[in-house]
């Protein structure tokens, strides 16, 4: 049992009870124990002074990628929960595009003790939508969930078949998951290695047009019509999904999105200088597509941020554009990149972006822990973010294992200074001497 | 020393008008090294360059090979098969090897692009692009804004029509900037499936008919239409294509105007391009081959510091210049 917490005279956001106020926050056997001005003080209760900093909900991301097994010297469990730890977040859900594929209920189940083996940022798996993500046959959902997973996708690639995603997300509703599509028409993508346009043009580099994303959005979305399954379309990039998913919402068709960091932020003029650090698949788009992401996520129509972490070798984007892997890392730089463009730069409030980042994609994934709120009772799961000091990305500090990222050396505002899971610290930017010396 | 170029040859698109001027200047005085008995000057005497070929080239690679010799600097050919080893991999370990060797110049053709500037950025050696994936291949560009200002004795104004494959064409994009910024019109020509996204924006006239672009332009240069394409469906024949964009006789005759009549090699006859157009007399396609050695020739005593104004000079005494 560790000693009680007391967060004190920090400014607390709560989007899941829309609040915001400056109180105490105590934390007591993992658990929000109480919430208020002036709570008092339990006996031998480590007292942590956050005036001037925000208390929220951890943040949860429903997308990222952290390579074990198969390819543990780019990313593992338990460096991919650390860097989500330093990234404020205590809850992420990992893709299934391991090696070997994680399709069944053992593979489920070694994520799940990876994870509590850790004991850092919670990791939920994802399983397989199909056998080996090989797009044939449904991989056994029953047993997944059974052991863990919290929803399934073949993310990486796109399910190409229409039959086999209408009988995924005919199956899933058995178990209330959600299917996670990484919308992509194959045969319009093929070759491709960044947004079909003008820089695409002028660099001679093959281009992946929006149309390619968005048949496939439009397919998932008529058939979570047919269904009634839930469809969740993972990182979304172009304006013309947006309108699809808009219109999809007004009709009651039960399909949730979610959009990254860079393609809020970064469109295809990143990539000039071949710059490999901006390849990423779906590839960063047009401003004209950034301006609608934005307006989707302050409206709701993208309902969360996700970061599509994605580590690759310190080596591998050393090649030619063509050659270099998709991807790029965003634990460590989500809540930072969005806040200082979504939020100073007026797009978003403070609190809305929280909402998107912890209690939407928790309420999305129906995490079994819960997550996103600070209500009394809940676990512990909470982060707290000081959004006044400025910092520098510096990939070499990095906690993930790879340093693959477009933001290196910019200036962010927002950042989290201590992570807490069911109570228990897992990152803290600032410890005192006698917490470094007992942790 | 070496700035009036920079430090490499990538592309066109980065080059100013000045400096596209120059090396076509430059060239005039090298020209005349390769009419003589002894095709021979000291101008890189003591330079070694390595000319590293990622993919197939015959003139190309003959022509810098030729360029390299007639300047006396020590070359070495590389035929690396992009199938045998892993790309990525190899190119960075090739540039440290390079460099580890220190050698002075690098000529590189890759078929991925920005393969040429991903090799300057990381070693201190000049490097020219000799055709790097779909991105650019500057000095095709340069003799043929040579060849073009031989024959109409300027480049501004005039209208000059890149027909056929703009898609995949890396001597289409090195045009485009190149004759843009020396003042001519520039129009592209082809099918919707083979002209990439946005083409428009880069300033040119676009024509789906080649009548069209017959009746509009002053100077065609027909590209090279690839097998492949045909393979992945861009096309549904080479006898249609032929048909329908094919530069014939029969079309040039319909314009009282005669076009001059480019080509960079090599020809598909009967494909993008009848015979009896390549072999006639308005044709200048033998001309761009003579001039591809001049300009090399230029391009690397520019980059190898050697001053302009002092390039007729640099031809030594038997030149005539003395």
């Amino acid at each position: 049992m560790t000693r009680p917490l007391v967060l004190l005279g920090g400014r607390v956001i709560d989007p899941s009870r829309d609040l915001d106020q400056p109180a105490d926050v105590l934390i007591q056997d993992g658990k929000i124990a109480g919430l208020g001005a002036s709570l008092g003080t339990p006996d031998g209760a480590e007292v942590r002074d956050v005036r001037g900093k925000v208390v929220a909900p951890g943040l949860v991301d429903v997308h990222v990628h952290l390579r074990e097994p198969g390819n543990e010297d780019v990313e593992t469990i338990a460096t991919g929960a650390r860097a989500a730890a330093a990234g404020g977040f205590t809850a992420v859900c990992a893709m299934p595009n391991t090696d070997p594929v994680t399709d069944n209920q053992a593979a489920v189940g070694f994520i799940v003790r990876q994870s509590v083996r850790a004991g850092l940022a919670r990791v939920y798996p994802i399983g397989a939508v199909s056998v080996g993500q090989k797009g044939e046959r449904l991989s056994e959902f029953g047993e997944m969930v059974g052991a863990g997973a919290v929803a399934v996708s073949d993310d990486g690639k796109p399910v190409v078949s229409s039959h086999l995603m209408r009988t995924a997300l005919e199956y899933a509703r058995t178990f209330g998951v959600p299917v996670a599509d990484h919308c992509e028409e194959p045969t319009l993508a093929a070759g491709g290695v960044m947004h079909e346009g003008l820089v695409a043009t002028r660099l001679g580099l093959k281009g992946m047009p929006p149309a390619a994303e968005e048949i496939m959005v439009g397919r998932d979305i008529l058939l979570a019509g047919l269904t009634g399954g839930h469809v969740h379309l993972c990182h979304v990039s172009t304006r013309g999904s947006v309108e699809l998913i808009r219109r999809a919402k007004e009709q009651g068709i039960h399909v949730t999105a979610e959009a990254t960091p860079h393609h809020l932020t970064l469109t295809d003029r990143a990539c000039e200088g071949y710059d490999t650090h901006a390849k990423m698949n779906p590839p960063l788009r047009e401003g004209a597509d950034v301006a609608a992401l934005r307006a989707a996520l302050a409206e709701g129509v993208i309902d969360c941020i996700a970061s599509d972490h994605a580590p690759h070798a310190y080596d591998a984007k050393e090649a030619a554009f063509d050659d270099a892997p998709f991807g790029i890392v965003g634990l460590e730089t989500a809540f930072g990149v969005a806040h200082t463009e979504l939020v100073l730069g007026g797009v978003v409030s403070l609190p809305e972006l929280l909402r998107r980042m912890s209690t939407v994609p928790a309420a999305v994934f129906r995490l079994p822990e819960g997550g996103g709120t600070l209500r009394p009772g809940a676990p512990a799961d909470v982060t707290v973010l000081d959004v006044a000091a400025p910092w520098t990305v510096d990939p070499a500090a990095f906690f993930s294992k790879s340093r693959n990222t477009p933001f290196a050396g910019r200036t962010l505002t927002g950042r989290a200074v201590l992570t807490l899971v069911g109570g228990k610290i897992v990152h803290d930017a600032a410890p005192s001497p006698e917490a470094a010396a007992s942790r | 020393m070496t700035a009036v170029l920079g430090k490499d040859l990538v592309g066109l698109e980065h080059l100013s008008a000045d400096q596209i001027r120059l090396v076509l200047d430059t060239a005039e005085p090298f020209k005349e090294v390769s009419e003589r008995p002894i095709k021979k000057v000291p101008a890189l005497r003591g330079k070694t360059i390595v000319n590293l070929f990622f993919e197939a080239s015959t003139r190309t690679r003959i022509s810098f090979e030729f360029a390299e010799k007639r300047l006396s600097a020590d070359t070495v050919n590389v035929a690396a098969s992009g199938s045998a080893v892993q790309k990525g991999e190899t190119l960075v370990d090739t540039a440290k090897n390079l460099e580890a060797m220190r050698i002075d110049m690098v000529v590189i053709r890759h078929p991925s692009s920005g393969a040429a500037q991903f090799l300057g950025n990381r070693i201190r050696s000049n490097v020219i692009n000799a055709g790097d994936g779909k991105h650019e291949h500057p000095t095709q560009g340069l003799l043929d804004l040579l060849t073009i200002r031989d024959k109409h004795g300027r480049i501004e104004g005039l209208k000059v029509c890149l027909v056929g494959d703009i898609l995949h064409s890396r001597v289409a994009r090195s045009n485009i900037w190149g004759l843009s910024k020396l003042g001519a019109e520039v129009g592209v020509c082809g099918p919707d499936t083979l002209m990439p996204r946005g083409i428009e924006e880069l300033g040119v006239c676009r024509f789906r008919r080649i009548e069209e672009a017959i009746e509009w332009a002053d100077v065609l240069n027909v590209l090279r239409l690839q097998l492949e394409r045909m393979e992945a469906g861009f096309i549904p024949s080479l006898r249609e294509y032929f048909r329908v964009f094919g530069v014939t006789v029969e079309r040039l005759d319909k314009v009282p105007r005669a076009l001059t009549i480019m080509h960079p090699g090599p020809m598909n006859r009967g494909v993008e391009i009848e015979s009896r157009v390549a072999d006639g007399p308005h044709s200048v396609i033998l001309d761009q081959v003579t001039n591809g050695v001049a300009v090399r020739m230029a391009v690397l005593y520019l980059l190898a510091g050697g001053r302009p104004e002092l390039a007729d000079a640099a031809k030594g005494p038997s030149g005539g210049s003395e």
